[in-house]
C-alpha cells in the first residue's frame, strides 16, 4: 500500500497548516489588508522571525541530523542579503541619479549615470568607481542566482577543505567560527567594495515600487518569507525521510561505521553543508530587505552561535523544534531588548532586561542542555506519550546481554 | 585457485611500536580461515589496514581478479569493492529502526544524489524482511535497534554484512558475549557463508575455533608464526611457548 508523503509525515502537513493560518491571521490584523491591530513595524518583526526559523531550519538539518557543530551559518545568511541588497541599492540608486540628471540640457550619457551611482553609493568610504563585484548589481536576475551561487560555492570550497582532511567536532566548530569572521573582517574594510562598516542600506526601498506604501510592502514580503519558510520545512522533511536521512543520523552517530558500509562520509557531509548553505542564503536574502539595512556586524561569529542556541532551546534534530526555537526565542529576545519588559526594582539594584537578558538567555541555554536536552520539542513527545523507558543504568556490554545494571542486580 | 586477498611484506608502525611486522597472508575467495594470537599480535591492526583505516608503511594489500591495490582507496570504496567488517562489540544504529539498518546496508548506489532519490521499492522491502527472518529479527523490523538485546544486535550486524554481499568478510570475536546456542548458530552461519565468500574470523575462543574446522593462521608480535590446521599449529613448539603456553 502506497501512502502519500504527507500521510506518512503528519508533522509536516500540522506545521505547514500552522504557518498557512499565522500567514492569514498577520494579514487580517495588518495595517495594509486588514483591522490594524499589528503595527507595520511588529509585521516586519514577525516576517524577519519566519526567516530566521529558515535559517534554523538548516542548522538543524546540518546539527541536529548530520551531527555536524557548524558556528558559521550567519556568514551564508549575511552572503545572501548582501548580493539581493547590492542590486536594491543599485537598481534604487539608479532611479534617484536618472531622476536628478533628467533635468539637465542634454539627456545624460550611460557613463554619467554609472559615475553619478558610483558617487552616491561609494562617496561615503571615499570613491566613486564601482567596484568590480557590483558587476552584475544593475540586474535582479542575475543577483538573485549570486544569492544562491556565491554562499554555495563557499559552502562548497570550505566543506571540502574541511571534511577531505577529516576535521570534526570542536575542531570543525572552531574553524566555521575563523571562517565567519574572517568574511566579517574582510567586509569590514572599506576597499572590499561593499561599503565597509556603512554596510548596504535603505534595502526596504524596492525599486520601481514607490507608489505601494511599506504597509503593504511589509506583508507581501511576510508571505514570501512563509512561502520559503514552508518550502524549505517541505524541502528539509523530505530530505530527512529517506535513506538519505537514514545516511546523515547514521554518521551523526557513528561515521566510521557508516563508512564501512561503504558510504562516503565526506561527500555526505559536503552535500549536507553546502545544501543548508543555500537554504540559510536565501533566508537572508529575505531578511535584509525587511531589515532595511546590513553591515559586516551581521556575520559576526556570536550570531552563529545564537543560532546554535535557538536550535538547541527549541529541540535539534526535529525540524518543527528548531522553528520553535527560533521563533521563541527570537521574539522574546525582541522584548526584552526593546525595552519593553519591566525592569525589576530590587531595593538595591534594578534589574534592566536590556542588559540581563543575555544573562537569562545563557542560563537558560545551560539549562535546556543539561535537564532537557530535547529542548521545547520534547514537549510534544510527553504529550503523545512518547518515552524512552527508564533503565536505570548503563549498558552492561557482553556476556550479561540486554540486561542493564539494576536491573541485573536485582 | 588464485588468491581473493593478498597482504605481502606489510609493516605498521606506531610511535616506534612496530605493530605489523612484515606480515603476508592470502584466502582464497571461497574460503572460511581463522586467525588467533595473543593479545597485541596485531589481529585488529591487520583488519584496519585491510579496512582501510589504517595505512601500512610498507608493502601490498591487493584484492579480487584484477588485483586491485587497496592502498590508494578510501575506506568507503574499499567497502564497495566488496570488504565487509564486523566488529567486536555491535554496532548498529541504535536510534534507527532494524528495518532502517538493513535498508541502508544493502546492496545499493552509495552515491549522495543517488541515495536522496532512492526510494525502497517492494523486492528491496522483502529482500530486507528475507534478511531479517535469515537473522532471526523477523519480527522486530519496525524496531529501534537500539532496544534489541546484545545478541540481537550481533544477529542484526550480522544481517547488516550479508545485506552488503561482501565477497570478503572479516569478523572480530563473533563469539563475545553470546550463548552456547548462539554461539553455536554463528558457527553454522559463518560455515555456511564461508561456502560461497571469503571469511575470515579473528577470535580468541580456542574452542570456537575447534568448532569452524578451517584453516588456522596464528599471529604473533605482528608477523605470521604459523598456518595450517588447528591440530597442526597446535603442536607447533613455538606456537606452545608463545600462545598456549600461556593458557
Amino acid at each position: 500500500m502506497k501512502k502519500g508523503f504527507l500521510a506518512k509525515n503528519p508533522s509536516v502537513l500540522i506545521f505547514l497548516l500552522c504557518l498557512a493560518a499565522f500567514t492569514l491571521a498577520v494579514t487580517l490584523l495588518s495595517e495594509a489588508y486588514g483591522v490594524s491591530f499589528l503595527s507595520t513595524s511588529f509585521v516586519k518583526t514577525l516576517g524577519k522571525t519566519l526567516c530566521l526559523c529558515l535559517v534554523a531550519l538548516a542548522m538543524d538539518l546540518i546539527w541536529g541530523y548530520c551531527g555536524i557543530l557548524s558556528l558559521g551559518h550567519f556568514a551564508f545568511f549575511g552572503l545572501g542579503g548582501y548580493m539581493i541588497g547590492m542590486w536594491l541599492m543599485y537598481a534604487r540608486t539608479e532611479e534617484i541619479v536618472v531622476q536628478a540628471l533628467a533635468g539637465g540640457p542634454l539627456p545624460p550619457t550611460p557613463e554619467e549615470i554609472v559615475t553619478g551611482i558610483g558617487t552616491q553609493i561609494f562617496g561615503v568610504v571615499g570613491g566613486a568607481e564601482v567596484p568590480l563585484v557590483w558587476f552584475f548589481a544593475h540586474s535582479l536576475t542575475a543577483q538573485l542566482v549570486l544569492v544562491v551561487l556565491v554562499p554555495g560555492l563557499l559552502a562548497l570550497v570550505f566543506g571540502w577543505l574541511a571534511f577531505r582532511s577529516r576535521v570534526t567536532g570542536v575542531y570543525l566548530s572552531i574553524l566555521t567560527q575563523a571562517m565567519t569572521l574572517a568574511l566579517a573582517l574582510y567586509l569590514f574594510q572599506n576597499d572590499s567594495g561593499l561599503r565597509g562598516n556603512n554596510g548596504l542600506s535603505g534595502l526596504q526601498n524596492l525599486p520601481g515600487l514607490d507608489e505601494v506604501s511599506q504597509d503593504a510592502l511589509s506583508v507581501w514580503f511576510l508571505w514570501a518569507s512563509a512561502l520559503a519558510l514552508g518550502l524549505g520545512y517541505l524541502l528539509c522533511a523530505w530530505v530527512v525521510s529517506g535513506k538519505f536521512g537514514s545516511v546523515i543520523r547514521a554518521i551523526r552517530d557513528d561515521e566510521q561505521r557508516v563508512r564501512f558500509l561503504g558510504y562516503s562520509v565526506e561527500n555526505y557531509k559536503l552535500a549536507v553543508f553546502t545544501l543548508t548553505a543555500i537554504i540559510a542564503a536565501i533566508a537572508g536574502a529575505l531578511y535584509y530587505p525587511q531589515a532595511g539595512i546590513i553591515n559586516p556586524a551581521e556575520l559576526a561569529p556570536i550570531a552563529s552561535i545564537y543560532l546554535a542556541v535557538w536550535v538547541a532551546i527549541g529541540g535539534r534534530g526535529r525540524l518543527y523544534g528548531a522553528v520553535i526555537g527560533a521563533a521563541f526565542v527570537s521574539l522574546l529576545s525582541s522584548w526584552f531588548t526593546g525595552g519593553r519588559a519591566p525592569d525589576i526594582n530590587l531595593g538595591i539594584y534594578v534589574v534592566k532586561w536590556v542588559d540581563w537578558w543575555q544573562v537569562l538567555l545563557g542560563i537558560a541555554f545551560v539549562l535546556v542542555t543539561l535537564l532537557a536536552p530535547k529542548g521545547i520539542g520534547g514537549l510534544f513527545d510527553l504529550y503523545q506519550g512518547r518515552r524512552l523507558p527508564d533503565r536505570k543504568g548503563a549498558d552492561l556490554g557482553p556476556d550479561d546481554s540486554s540486561l542493564q545494571e539494576k536491573e541485573a542486580v536485582q | 585457485m588464485s588468491a581473493l586477498l593478498e597482504v605481502s611484506g606489510v609493516s605498521v608502525t606506531f610511535d616506534g611500536f612496530r605493530a605489523i611486522n612484515n606480515l603476508s597472508f592470502n584466502i582464497g575467495p571461497q574460503e572460511l580461515r581463522a586467525i588467533i594470537g595473543p593479545n597485541g599480535a596485531g589481529k585488529t591492526t591487520f583488519m584496519d589496514i585491510v579496512t582501510g583505516k589504517t595505512r601500512p608503511d610498507k608493502g601490498s594489500v591487493t584484492f579480487g581478479e584484477r588485483s586491485v591495490s587497496l592502498l590508494s582507496l578510501s575506506e568507503a570504496k574499499i567497502a564497495q569493492a566488496g570488504v565487509g567488517r564486523k566488529f567486536q562489540r555491535p554496532t548498529v544504529f541504535e536510534d534507527q529502526s532494524v528495518f532502517d539498518n538493513l535498508m541502508m546496508a544493502l546492496k545499493k548506489p552509495r552515491g549522495p544524489l543517488a541515495v536522496l532519490l532512492f526510494r525502497p521499492k517492494a523486492e528491496d522491502a522483502s529482500k530486507v524482511e528475507a534478511l531479517a527472518a535469515e537473522v532471526g529479527l523477523g519480527d522486530q523490523l519496525a524496531r529501534k535497534s537500539g532496544e534489541l538485546s546484545h545478541g540481537q544486535k550481533q544477529w542484526l550486524e550480522i544481517g547488516m554484512l550479508l545485506a552488503q554481499e561482501p565477497r570478503l568478510l572479516l569478523v572480530d570475536e563473533p563469539a563475545a558475549g553470546m550463548t552456547l546456542q548462539e554461539r553455536e548458530q554463528t558457527t553454522a552461519l559463518l560455515v555456511e557463508m564461508a561456502k560461497t565468500r571469503a571469511v575470515v574470523v579473528v577470535e580468541h575462543d580456542m574452542e570456537f575455533v575447534r568448532r569452524l574446522n578451517c584453516k588456522v593462521t596464528v599471529l604473533h608480535e605482528g608477523s605470521v608464526l604459523a598456518e595450517g590446521s588447528l591440530e597442526h599449529v597446535t603442536k607447533n613448539p613455538s606456537v606452545i611457548e608463545v600462545y598456549l603456553g600461556r593458557g
